[in-house]
């Protein structure tokens, strides 16, 4: 790790000001990507501003058919929350399903979307869900939030303060986890509701996708017979170590029909 | 044996201090005015070195020195503790390794230069400024493609990668065997490379004492001594009673912290430069490329056999990666730790095996959990499964046919190893009967309800504890001796001290040697304290590693009891007035037997130390003694595991149903660490048959360097085992012991991977290599639905 000032504003203003003014800052959230990446010397800054003071960040409330999630809200506390259980219990299961609980007691939902690993499970529940990102200066649609690899449509200096989830009908997610970092080798969210249907692909590629033929198929019936039979190309999936792009693309059809299934049971 | 005496599940006294925090590891130590070493490490897996500038470094803040290894002329290579030589009388070939690179890297993490700094932060800055003028050459990563002709030279002075070229048994009545067998099984095999992850990463300080001329390690050692006769006489030439080699608290081994590692040269020697003490600590990314790594085999397998399914000659050839440089002890386990286990459980009355040696650019492999033993295992029990599915004979009872009969002990194997005792078929059927092996069919329908395949799997293993004697591994190559020491101190107050050269990172020693003494000698549990890992308290030993602490170190301690008994019966006869042949001693009290004369243990050690009525003129003061115990043999630990497993076809995962593992040990000093023992070695194993494969790219990179590729073991990934023993005491030793710390890890990989066969024979799948990951699993079964 390369030396650099540690920052701790208490407001969202204060930290947008440390953020602008500082030579080559960086927002820290629950620091799980950013932390090994600066340990393993991978990257520098010259600030890190930490967003764990700022209470506006933090929170749960329930809306008028949606709940929104402060950017600063941990993993372990989405799980945990009875109004998430209640209004999509889908959104819960998930968050209490990502990596170890040590993750889930520091991660945090703005740092995991704003980071946008093409292996992380919450873009699939913010594009399978159809949710917004709302930042310090606007409101995002998920479908234009997430760019490409670690990309996101966020600008300079814009910070990720909430996320509003419209509930669902039904929702579910299921994920084929890597078995070393327990990541999504592939990871498939799905829900009906008054947007219609949406199928959500975190894990298999370069960033989220959704799969129109299988939202097509469930719009119709939304059941797992739908998709059985619909295969996804494997072409532009990833490889590594773990899963061949062909595999990959076998466990989209395979984690679909049991979201499908567990989103009906 | 009391509630604390041989045979007793006494709580571990050391977990107190551990599960407080308050255990002292080599990092928890902090010398004042100490500097921090950082090494510099190769990025490339092979590659020339043409110049290396380190000014920018020396003249970077807070830097002490900058070491490269045109400053460590004077040193010596890191030895090699094992010779061993090819079929054609030639002893292998045996290339220096350096401390820090010369003029060459060999693989990617390989030590290049060495920056010592007030602070560990200001060491790696300084690093980044050293620049080295690489020109990368081809890895040489396949060992196949190693051997063949005209591959690049790992190393130049060598000439080929072939380290040596090893033979066991006899050939010729093995071919013979097979040109009239009945039938003929063979397998092609790859036993996979593993990355040992203890707990604790290594660390070393080096220090140095100018007043004195004492030069002090304190490092991360299963072997403390070992580290010490290899450093000071090979590589440093220093006296050996100028060096102390402490290994306090050490976060396990595994066999990992066995070897003699170039950072412990550098921390000791750069202390002794500098005038002030060294510390270095790996991170996890280090000890990844660091840590010498473990199997990584190629072999083929063939079994011959009689129309009633007995076994007739087994026939072994296998490649064995050596890594870059020969590790410590690395030529002799898949060697003299391999091809001798051949004979298994089964009277094969034929057996030959070839092993090559091959040097690659990857990171030194050397001994790991069972060392050679899970190699020779896994062929084995795998060649022995496929024979039983080509005939269509049972699992259980190809085994049962083959079994070495009790009454046939002792037992000369075709491939040098002479088994003491063992009751084969007694720890299979208790296995078989707690695995409830009859009602597998239901399971199995079971299963196949829930849309799931359901296997099941059978290992019958052996294994060797204790390499022995000395002088029969001396002949085969052993660079030392493989006794162990130990000294029984008792104190006035008839308190004990247990001096011992066996080092505990994990086993439980100071409990179970404290049950052994107090069981002896008839003295309270809680006034036994064990001593060891310090150079400058024990008695010279040898260490802990292939399941030998009880079996080796434990023998010394009750030949140590003996002799203080032994003194004790004479300061007891002057005390009472008789004759020494008249004094017995039994529950702590030195008697003559049919008198009411006796003497407590304590008196007589009061008298030892406080000796106003004593016989001077014809007995020395005090009660200490030492003892060494070379065995006369190997232990031989064997039994069977019962693994059943789940697959998911849509996935290809692999979910263990259930574990059932009958081992013999012989007597049995805690039971509740024996089963400690079995569940961790049963986790290393099951983690090598379906999660742990250790992967580099073409050009020796490690693609599976950090946990976020490396799959350890987690609790859910393992059942609730079911772990019992059956008893044939060791006819050689003292306790009747034979050692516990790897048949878990020896048994297991076989038995899981039978499981998922039996599970994947349904739909076509035959042969599957570890490990069986779900990517793996699934690709199986759709190239066999394919064909």
């Amino acid at each position: 790790m390369y030396a650099f000032d540690y920052k701790n504003p208490s407001s969202l203003s204060e930290a947008t000001d440390m953020l602008r003014s500082s030579e080559d800052g960086q927002l820290i959230a629950g620091g799980h990507t950013l932390l090994p990446t600066l340990k393993q010397r991978l990257a520098s800054v010259s600030d890190l501003i930490d967003l764990a003071s700022v209470s506006e960040l933090k929170g749960i409330s329930v809306g008028d058919g949606s709940v929104t999630i402060g950017a600063m809200t941990t993993h372990a506390e989405v799980a945990a929350s009875s109004d998430v259980r209640n209004s999509i219990p889908a959104l819960a299961d998930l968050a209490d399903g990502i990596g170890d609980p040590q993750v889930r007691n520091r991660g945090t939902i703005g740092g995991s979307i704003a980071n946008n690993d093409p292996a992380a499970d919450y873009p699939a529940a913010l594009v399978g869900l159809g949710a917004t990102v709302n930042t310090d200066s606007r409101s995002i649609p998920a479908d234009d939030f997430f760019t490409g690899m670690f990309e996101t449509a966020l600008v300079e200096n814009e910070i990720v303060t909430s996320i509003t989830f419209p509930a669902p009908d039904r929702a579910a997610y299921c994920k084929f986890p890597n078995p070393a970092s327990r990541y999504a080798i592939v990871g498939v969210f799905v829900s009906q509701g008054s947007g219609g249907v949406r199928v959500a692909v975190t894990g298999a590629g370069a960033g989220i996708f959704r799969v129109s033929e299988m939202e097509s198929a469930l719009a119709e019936s939304f059941k797992s017979a739908s998709v059985a039979d619909v295969q996804i190309s494997d072409e532009g999936l990833n490889e590594d170590i773990h899963a061949s792009a062909e595999y990959r693309a076998h466990l989209v059809t395979v984690m679909a029909k049991r979201a499908v299934d567990k989103a009906n049971s | 044996m009391g509630d604390t005496g041989i045979g007793a599940s006494v709580r571990r006294k050391e977990d107190l201090r551990f599960v407080r925090g308050a255990g002292k590891y080599t990092d928890d130590m902090n010398l004042e005015g100490q500097a921090y070493a950082y090494i510099l490490r190769s990025p490339h897996a092979h590659a020339s070195i043409s110049s290396i500038d380190t000014s920018a470094a020396r003249a970077s803040d807070g830097v002490i020195a900058v070491f490269t290894s045109e400053d460590m002329t004077a040193v010596g290579g890191i030895p090699c503790g094992w010779q061993v030589h090819s079929k054609d009388g030639n002893p292998m070939a045996e290339p220096k390794h350096p401390v820090l690179a010369e003029g060459k890297v060999r693989h990617a993490g390989d030590p290049v230069a060495v920056v010592i700094a007030k602070s560990r932060t200001q060491a790696q800055d300084a690093s980044e400024g050293i620049i080295i003028d690489y020109d990368v050459l081809d890895a040489v990563v396949d060992m196949q493609k190693a051997v063949m002709e005209g591959t690049t030279s790992v190393h130049d002075d060598v000439g080929t990668n072939v380290c040596y070229d090893w033979a066991l048994g006899d050939k010729d009545a093995v071919d013979e065997a097979f040109a009239n067998a009945n039938h003929v099984a063979s397998l092609d095999l790859v036993n996979n490379r593993l990355i040992p992850n203890a707990i604790e990463p290594r660390c070393a300080i080096g220090d140095y004492d100018q007043s004195t001329e004492q030069y002090t390690l304190h490092t991360t050692s299963q072997n403390p001594h070992v580290i010490r006769l290899l450093m000071a006489a090979f590589v440093l030439g220093l006296p050996e009673h100028k060096l102390r080699v402490n290994a306090p608290d050490v976060g396990g081994g595994f066999g990992s912290k066995i070897f003699h590692y170039a950072e412990e040269i550098i921390v000791t020697w750069a202390a002794g430069q500098l005038n002030k003490p060294v510390k270095w600590t790996a991170d996890r990314s280090e000890s990844f490329v660091s840590d010498a790594h473990g199997r990584d085999h190629v072999t083929t397998v063939e079994l011959a056999l009689d129309g009633n399914g007995k076994f007739l000659a087994l026939r072994e050839t296998t490649l064995a990666n050596m890594g870059a440089y020969l590790s410590t002890f690395a030529p002799c386990i898949p060697t003299y730790l391999h091809g001798t286990l051949l004979a298994g459980q089964y009277s094969t009355p034929a057996i030959y095996c070839e092993v090559k040696a091959v040097f690659t650019n990857t990171v030194p492999v050397d001994a790991y959990r069972g060392a050679g033993r899970p190699e020779a295992t896994y062929l084995l029990e795998r060649i022995v499964q496929v024979a039983a599915d080509e005939l269509g004979i049972d699992a259980t009872e190809i085994r049962r046919r083959n079994f070495i009969q009790p009454d046939e002990f002792p037992y000369q194997t075709p491939v040098a190893l002479v088994y003491d005792t063992g009751n084969y078929q007694a720890s299979m059927s208790k296995a078989l009967a707690s695995a409830d092996y009859d009602g597998f069919a239901g399971r199995k329908e079971a299963s196949r309800h829930a849309g799931k395949l359901r296997g099941i799997g059978i290992a019958s293993y052996i294994e060797a504890c204790g390499i022995a004697p000395s002088n029969v591994a001396g002949a085969l190559g052993a660079r030392a001796g493989l006794y162990e020491a130990a000294t029984i101190r008792v104190n006035p107050t008839g308190s004990v001290s247990v001096l011992t050269g066996s080092h505990s990172h994990g086993q439980g020693h100071e409990t179970t040697f404290a049950q052994v003494v107090s069981d002896k000698l008839g003295i309270d549990f809680d006034s036994v304290n064990v001593v060891h890992g310090d150079t400058d308290k024990i008695p010279f030993g040898m260490g802990t590693y292939g399941s030998r602490s009880i079996a080796v170190g434990g023998s010394a301690i009750v030949k140590a009891i003996d002799k203080i008994v032994a003194k004790g019966k004479k300061i007891a006869a002057h005390l009472l007035e008789t004759s020494e042949s008249d004094i017995e001693f039994e529950n702590g009290q030195f008697v003559v037997p049919g008198t009411d004369k006796a003497k407590a243990f304590g008196e007589i050690a009061f008298a030892a130390y406080v000796p106003h009525q004593y016989p001077l003129e014809e007995l020395e003061p005090g009660l200490e003694e030492t003892a060494f115990y070379d065995p006369k043999n190997f232990t031989f630990p064997a039994g069977t595991y019962v693994c059943e497993v789940e697959v998911d076809q849509d996935t290809g995962t692999v979910d263990i149903a259930s574990f059932h593992a009958t081992d013999d040990f012989g007597t049995v000093i805690n039971p509740m660490i024996v089963e400690g023992q079995v569940h961790g070695g049963l986790v290393q194993g099951i983690g090598q048959a379906i999660l742990e494969g250790c992967s580099y790219d073409e050009n020796g990179q490690l693609l599976s360097g950090s946990y976020m590729d490396y799959t350890m073991p987690r609790a859910t990934d393992v059942p609730s085992f079911t772990v019992d023993t059956t008893v044939t005491e060791c006819e050689h030793n003292p306790l009747g012991v034979k050692g516990c710390g790897e048949a878990g890890a020896i048994g297991s990989p076989p038995a899981v991977m039978n499981a998922i066969l039996n599970a994947l024979s349904e739909v076509g799948v035959t042969h599957l290599d570890m490990p069986a990951t779900p990517h793996r699993v699934w690709q199986a079964i759709r190239d066999a639905q394919a064909s």
